[in-house]
């Protein structure tokens, strides 16, 4: 009998699930179109197209956006919040920011309506003592109204409840005793962290998701049953780990990036077997451009995110950087006469001018089109017959090449210089501008265009080499079958080191690791092992801005001297040089425990019975690269064999995407079926 | 030397990059929250033998850009030719000499390529505190700059790599937070660091004629479209009046008028109608004005570029030792006031020719409030911290409640960091119901803090503005609610005689001190504002129903529903007098 995992990605356009029979070390792909309006019946269609007897499926993996859909969209449910009298409007006035630094234009909505933010009397002030304890009756009283007004989920958030939470507690069990409701939590619950506009923030947006998800994620599993499947489903974190069913129910608003998080796993799981340690994920979509930093085998962790301006969500999550660059991106003069690309993008509707749906404005894809990269007769994606190539050649001629008096080609060319100096730049941005060397990185590209770019990327960068994975279009769903379960904690503690009792400190710390590991083994998962790993957020008196301190608890136990050690060894290495004679504070402690799920063979992705690179050749392209015309190869990629030698310029095709090799570089299938492109390969 | 436009367009890119980044380095690792939180602060790459602004940070204090070219500038001239050297680093905070206010430090590191200068890197950053008068330098009771905080003229903090220990204890013992300074200090060095570092790996890669040559042109590109904007403005001359509350010395309003002349693409903004220099600090200089003007035209042409360029076209002319060009030693501290009154003339003039290109008056004033005091155990404590306030309505929308002043991009810090780093606590942070200039397009609210003093005894200092001479609205829009501050003292409640100002409010345990910020001014006239959408402030508490009425001509049921008949007699008197 097969033992199927399974990971379902589900997107904007399609659904893509990536099926691993473990018995057999065989794989399948599907790929259907997403459902809209419920999710869930793509999801269960996708798997039926790779799987026919759900039985047999141990555990589905699901990497989702119902959650940052319902979000962008404002879909949430009608959400109340109790607070403490004096700060209804905490959620409205943000952190007195604004959209965009020039302008003084735009506007924010908070989720929650002001008529639906009620008070109480109660204070707790900052070093945790109750100044004024909460009375039940009058937070009942709100919750009556809220619930009345027609509220499903309320949240209950009291100003320093991170320094003494009894306050809130005790409002949280006084709501529950009037309005039995599973969409009731304390701030605190979410998180117990200092700054009370992105503890409410976080906490107001999982409530607010809490009723669309746990819709969704029931009527998933209730679907999953009819087909008589009986194992597990893990939901992907935007930390990049996974968690039960249960407790993303619990906690919607870890999921707010779950779908890219997924991609960055899958590429640091297939680099890290390709023997590539450090890596640089880039996801190029239509409108945007998305990279994301590996270094020494661990992805880059954010501490918080904007899902949109004002809408906070303070929760670990893989750091993402998005650029306004995609395949959809306008280029354009502007007054001045200087060439421009986005970040206005023409999006997938009407999209490029090459697809023939309305739009006269060249773009990225066309000026690739246009250079010969991408082939008119198979247009990726499936959507389109062909791409237009003579729309596209008079749109580049008459916004570009005419003004600046260029040939066709130059402007084009010089339309994706601009666009791959700007996604140089967000990749300068997460490298080197965080103390990395580019030489020591390999880029990896996922999605349908990244790799027409990768090559020019390592040369202007100067990264080592680029690695195109065997199946560019799927990544995130592999990501789902191999991320491990990872749940994080944080606390503030917020005092000098030298008025810390670090014996108490310790045992605090442990506590909650215990507690967190119970719920991870709790999830009924298999784990290889289970590891924990401790971080401060720590900073000299007097700054605002901590850094992140990982430190291990010692045999001996915690003490001043080693926790001083750890973070002057943290605090060099971000700024250089350490401060004398200023006091060191301790502002929160993080735990983080992780369920390593055992190890995926990515020799699944062997390229069986491939054939060498001169047999592949399916025909030849006029490609212009460096001002000049070249004949480049086109191979059919995925029958090439393990070993096979692309020198450039070539283009490589299938299904899901498109690869440029540029000149004097050249790529290698290595025995994992993935490309390795650098200006090396060609030598060995 | 040409450069074709792929290689400048991504110059372009890499020189913004490097501004950004130095600003990142210093919001980072400052110590105040004034930078590490407000972001007043700012970095950027200036001409080696004008100063002129080439390249500004995006992150950084909008007014600064502009401002900083005149600090390059002071270093240049008092070097004299040839008296740069590899490894130099100049500090000062000369406010006359290119500079806002003594609270804003600059540093200037003359950047050096294969031995001759290329350019020049510079930091400017607002520390906590300075000496003077009052803790957190905001001394509305300044008449001269002595009161305000330590003058230091530009001197060599490094030379030629070699660090002078002596500046810095001279700083150190001027300060009444000298850890702050230290702190702050070391991040702005950090950033020039990085800053040359990143330079010199551009310079390599490129070359010094190429990126010279990307430098001129970009500035260059920057006066063609700043002309290309302005030739989109009809001709003619309009004229702009508003005013400061006082001088916080003498209480007499302080006028800013701008008669601005657009003739083809070239704009000229007259302020000689403006006041005489006052006794008080809100006095600026030249450069400071530019500046704000700088800001003003930013705000409204988003697409113009940060360099000396875009000002090209632009001619000013401000009376010699004016309000807004003064000299020493007459106080500038609150140079801020100032410039946003400027920049609110220029929003209420250049309305008069494109309405639907700005916005309303924001609210114009950054409340700097300190509170100042001693703990039990004798450490001494100043919190100091500027407050929001509502943006003004335009022609899309309404304005932003809540937002930061148009010349910083400053956040707010947390009510818990405050609480937990100073004995105070909160007993208000709210949105101000009735604060948003009516219009059709309301203005954005103000808010209400209100903070009570959990030690024996402190003192507080304000300087803001708005409290006489609310932020006005635009094509037709209705000013905002005034700046009004309260303090309770054993014998009640009190105003401060000069409204917004005011030095030394001495407080005792459980008393409170209470802001109450303007809003933004209004678009359009209020009697078109959708009555449903007025239904919906009041039902949100933003508007009250009186005002819906006096203000909307909107009549509500006492369900809340818009009272059609009624709103119809409030918005046209006149149809109901004539016969049926």
């Amino acid at each position: 009998m097969s033992a199927f995992v399974v990971g379902v990605d589900v997107g904007g356009t399609f659904t893509d699930v990536f099926v691993l029979d473990e018995a057999e070390g065989a794989i399948r792909i599907a790929k259907v179109p997403s459902t809209f309006g419920d999710q869930s019946r793509g999801f269960i269609e996708g798997i039926g197209d790779a799987v026919d007897d759900f039985a047999q499926i141990r555990t589905v993996v699901h990497g989702t956006t119902v959650g940052t859909n319902a979000l962008l969209e404002r879909k949430g449910a009608r959400t109340g919040i109790i607070t403490t009298e004096g700060f209804r409007d905490v959620l409205e006035m943000r952190r007195r920011d604004r959209p965009a630094t020039w302008g003084l234009r735009g506007s924010f909505e908070p989720v929650v309506d002001r008529g639906d933010r009620l008070e109480v009397a109660e204070r707790v002030l900052a070093d945790g003592s109750v100044l004024e304890p909460v009375d039940a009756a009058a937070v009942q009283d709100r919750a009556r109204a809220l619930s009345t007004a027609g509220c499903e989920a309320v949240c209950v958030f009291f100003i320093n409840g991170y320094a003494n939470s009894a306050n809130e507690t005790q409002a949280v069990e006084a709501v529950r005793r009037v309005w039995p409701n599973a969409y009731v939590s304390a701030a605190t619950e979410i998180l117990p962290e200092i700054r009370e506009f992105e503890r409410l923030s976080t906490a107001t947006l999982n409530a607010y998701l809490q009723p669309a998800v746990s819709s969704y994620l029931d009527r998933l599993q209730s679907g999953l049953k009819q087909r008589d499947f009986g194992g597990d489903v893990l939901i992907v974190q935007s930390n990049g780990g996974v968690m039960a069913v249960e407790s993303a129910k619990r906690y919607p608003v870890r999921t707010a990036l779950s779908g890219p998080a997924a991609g960055v796993i899958a590429a640091k799981a297939i680099a890290g077997a390709a023997g590539f340690e450090n890596l640089i994920t880039c996801d190029m979509g239509g409108t945007s451009f998305d990279v994301s930093l590996v270094a020494g085998g661990k992805a880059a962790i954010a501490a918080q995110t904007s899902i949109d301006f004002g809408m906070v969500v303070r929760t670990p999550m893989i750091e993402i950087t998005t650029i306004g660059a995609g395949g959809g991106s306008i280029a354009y003069l502007d007054q001045s006469g200087l060439l421009q690309v986005g970040p206005e993008s023409a999006g997938s509707n009407p999209g490029p001018v090459c697809y023939g749906l309305g739009n006269t404005r060249p773009t990225v894809t066309d000026a690739n089109l246009l250079l010969g990269r991408i082939n008119p007769e198979r247009p990726i994606g499936g959507k389109l017959e062909k791409l237009d190539v003579a729309a596209a050649r008079a749109a580049m001629e008459a916004v570009i090449a005419g003004p600046l008096d260029l040939s066709v080609e130059e402007a084009a060319e010089a339309v994706i210089r601009l666009a791959n100096a700007k996604m140089a730049g967000a990749i300068r941005l997460v490298s080197i501008e965080r103390g990395h060397d580019p030489a020591k990185f390999t880029a990896m590209p996922f999605g349908g265009g990244g790799a027409l770019h990768t090559g020019a990327l390592i040369k202007e960068v100067g990264l080592g080499a680029a690695l195109v994975p065997r199946f560019p279009g799927v990544t995130s769903a592999l990501g789902c079958v191999v991320a491990d379960m990872r749940h994080d904690r944080v606390q503030t503690v917020n005092r000098l080191l030298a008025q810390t009792d670090f014996a108490a400190l310790q045992s605090e710390m442990t506590a909650v690791a215990e507690a967190t590991e119970a719920v991870v083994r709790g999830s009924g998962i298999a784990f290889e092992r289970i590891e924990r790993s401790y971080e401060f957020d720590m900073l000299y008196l007097g700054q605002t801005h901590s850094i992140a301190v990982p430190l291990e608890i010692p045999p001996e136990g915690l003490d001043q001297a080693a926790v001083t050690a750890a973070f002057e060894a943290a605090y060099r290495a971000a700024y250089g040089r350490l401060l004398e004679n200023i006091p060191i504070r301790l502002m929160n402690y993080r735990v983080t425990v992780t369920g390593r799920r055992p190890a995926f063979d990515m020799g699944v992705f062997a390229p069986a019975g491939g054939r060498p690179a001169a047999d592949c050749a399916i025909g030849s392209r006029e490609v212009y690269a460096e001002g000049r015309f070249w004949t480049a190869t086109v191979y059919e990629r995925l029958e090439l064999e393990a070993g096979a030698l692309v020198p450039g310029p070539a283009l490589l095709e299938q299904a899901d995407a498109t690869i440029f090799i540029d000149p004097g570089l050249s790529g290698r299938v290595d025995g994992f079926g993935n490309l390795i492109i650098s200006d090396r390969e060609g030598q060995q | 030397m040409e450069i074709d436009a792929v290689t400048l367009a991504i110059l372009k890119g890499r020189f913004e990059q490097i501004a950004d980044e130095m600003d990142a380095t210093l919001f980072r690792a400052a110590f105040n929250p004034i930078i590490a939180e407000a972001h007043d602060a700012s970095h950027g790459l200036y001409d080696a033998e004008t100063g002129m602004t080439l390249v500004q940070g995006k992150s950084g204090l909008p007014i600064f850009v502009g401002a900083m070219a005149f600090a390059v500038k002071s270093v240049i001239d008092k070097a004299g030719p040839d008296g740069h050297a590899p490894g130099d680093l100049w500090i000062f905070n000369d406010p006359y000499d290119g500079g806002t206010h003594l609270s804003d430090f600059r540093l200037v590191k003359p950047l050096f390529h294969d031995g001759r200068l290329f350019c020049f890197l510079a930091s400017v950053g607002h520390w906590h505190d300075v000496g003077g008068n009052v803790p957190g330098n905001y001394n509305p009771a300044a008449t001269e700059v002595f009161q305000e905080g330590m003058l230091i003229p530009p001197v060599k903090l490094y030379d030629k790599g070699e660090l002078r220990q002596d500046i810095i204890d001279i700083l150190s013992a001027n300060s009444r937070l000298p850890l702050s300074l230290y702190g702050d200090l070391n991040g702005q060095i950090n950033a020039l660091d990085l800053g040359e570092r990143r330079m010199t790996a551009l310079l390599e890669e490129y070359g010094e004629a190429t990126a010279g040559a990307c430098l001129r042109q970009l500035k260059e590109r920057a006066a063609t479209m700043m002309r290309a904007q302005i030739a989109a403005l009809p001709d003619g001359t309009v004229s702009a009046e508003d005013w400061l509350d006082n001088d916080g010395i003498v209480d007499e309003p302080l006028k800013i008028a701008l008669d601005l002349t657009v003739e083809k693409d070239r704009m000229v903004m007259d302020f000689s109608r403006s006041s005489p220099a006052c006794q008080g600090p809100v006095n600026i200089s030249r450069a400071t004005a530019v500046a704000a003007c700088y800001t003003a035209l930013k705000h409204i042409f988003g697409e113009v570029p940060a360099n000396a360029g875009v000002l090209e076209p632009v001619e000013f002319r401000i009376a010699e030792d004016s309000l807004l060009s003064v000299k020493a030693p007459k106080p500038v501290g609150g140079y801020t006031e100032t410039i946003l009154r400027m920049i609110d003339v220029v929003f209420q003039a250049v309305a008069q020719l494109a309405p639907e290109k700005t916005v309303a008056c924001a609210y114009g004033t950054i409340n700097a409030l300190s509170m100042a005091g001693h703990r039990a155990n004798g450490a001494r404590w100043v919190m100091f911290s500027f407050f929001g306030g509502g943006h003004g309505g335009h022609h899309q929308d309404d304005g932003l409640n809540h937002g930061n002043a148009p010349i910083s991009t400053a956040t707010i810090p947390p009510l818990e960091i405050l609480e937990a780093a100073y004995p105070v606590r909160f007993t208000q942070w709210a949105l101000r119901p009735d604060s948003g200039g009516p219009g059709r397009h309301r203005g954005g609210l103000g808010a209400v803090y209100e903070i009570e003093l959990l030690e024996e005894s402190a003192d507080a200092f304000l300087f803001g503005e708005r409290g006489k001479f609310p932020p006005q609205g635009i094509a037709g829009g209705a000013p905002a609610a005034a700046n009004r501050f309260t303090y309770q003292q054993a014998d009640g409640a009190h105003e401060p005689p000069m409204v917004s100002k005011m030095v030394g409010i001495h407080i005792a345990r459980g008393q409170r001190v209470r802001l109450e910020t303007p809003g933004g001014g209004g678009y359009g006239d209020p009697q078109s504002r959708d009555p449903q959408i007025v239904a919906r402030d009041v039902a949100r508490g933003f508007v009250s129903p009186e005002a819906a009425r006096r203000d909307y001509g909107v009549s509500l049921d006492p369900a809340g529903a818009v009272d059609q008949a009624a709103t119809a007699r409030l918005r046209h008197p006149k149809d109901e007098k004539e016969p049926a």
